[in-house]
């Protein structure tokens, strides 16, 4: 099972990588993947945010504590320094509701 | 981004060497330490051995993909609809894989498996904050993030398979928001670094809608590679139209 798992999780991480660097890409092929950062942070974010269980759950008390995560990156542009205000927010918003 | 392949890629370059690569992933080691952690734990309580969390923590290095591992063990699921199911939830790899092949067309086909083998969200998200605008990529500094990160999940997963039952849950410390809170940082990063604000903001809300409807009408996993795909589309079509 371990093995079957782990070759299934190791050819989408290898093959694009391996083949894609061979051929040249067609320019819109580019522009296409340049967005891909930002589409998989926003949808794994939604996910960890607003679903729950494969149904539209919105966690009020994650979306409080994502608030000053948000306004500290923008500000700091500091990964560290976001986390560290998302986990105390989290914890404030428990000790408060 | 240049079609035409000149190589600026220097290997004496400061930024680009193993060490840095460690210390860009140390913003990262909180997040992922509390995940795997609690994939440690329910390993632990499916029915594995330290040595089998041990391994597949080595061998698998996905976090959804051991979650999921651990919970159809805990249901006798078959081996079958285990590796299928892991096959669907990691398919997003595939896109990131695509997403940094451009920027490593230079080193070698071992050192393409290496890099690729040890893909991960979070690495790959740091990777693409330092990649954007630049030519190629460095493998000695992706290679020390991706080896950080690597190593700081099996700890993480060890330390959950042996403490796991004597603490208490680490929803209590807000420590459950980390991997939110880092991919809060990593978008904005991404977001404030690539200065096309309006231009990613649709890409972002492409996501999120599609994100939502997938995960609800079809699968959670499913509604990632549908949003991924469908947002980088729209992207697409919004700056030709322009």
């Amino acid at each position: 099972m371990l093995l079957g798992a782990s070759a299934v999780t190791l050819l989408p991480r290898v093959l694009p990588l391996v083949l894609l660097s061979r051929i040249q890409l067609p320019e819109w092929g580019l522009r296409w993947l340049q967005h891909i950062p930002i589409a998989i942070m926003a949808a794994l974010l939604t996910q960890e945010l607003l679903i729950s269980d494969g149904a539209f759950a919105p966690s009020w008390m994650k979306l409080m504590a994502a608030l000053p995560a948000f306004l500290v990156a923008y500000v700091s542009r500091s990964l560290l320094g976001t986390v560290l205000t998302g986990i105390i927010a989290m914890m404030l918003v428990r000790l408060v509701f | 981004m240049c079609k035409k392949e000149t190589f600026l890629y220097n290997p004496s370059n400061q930024e680009e060497t193993f060490w840095q690569g460690v210390n860009d992933c140390l913003p990262t080691v909180l997040g992922y330490l509390s995940i795997g952690f609690a994939a440690g734990v329910l390993e632990k309580t499916s029915g594995l051995s330290l040595a089998e969390i041990a391994l597949m923590s080595i061998l698998l290095y996905a976090g959804s993909a051991q979650f999921i591992a651990a919970g159809m063990l805990a249901l006798n699921s078959p081996p079958s609809a285990i590796i299928f199911t892991i096959f669907f939830v990691n398919l997003r790899h595939l896109l990131m894989s695509a997403a940094v092949a451009p920027y490593f067309r230079h080193i070698p086909l071992w050192k393409k498996v290496v890099l690729g083998s040890q893909l991960t969200d979070e690495t790959f998200s740091v990777a693409m904050t330092k990649l954007v605008g630049k030519e190629s990529g460095s493998f000695h500094w992706m290679f020390g993030l991706n080896l950080t990160a690597y190593l700081n999940w099996l700890l993480a997963n060890i330390a959950g398979g042996i403490f796991g039952e004597w603490i208490a849950s680490p929803s209590t410390y807000g420590l459950d928001f980390a991997l939110a809170a880092m991919f809060i940082g990593l978008f904005m990063i991404q977001w404030t670094m690539r200065k096309k604000y309006r231009l990613d903001l649709i890409v972002a809300m492409s996501a999120v809608i599609v994100t939502i409807v997938g995960s609800i009408f079809i699968s959670e996993s499913t509604g990632i590679v549908m949003a991924i795909v469908i947002a980088a589309s729209i992207g697409v079509g919004v700056e030709t139209w322009k």
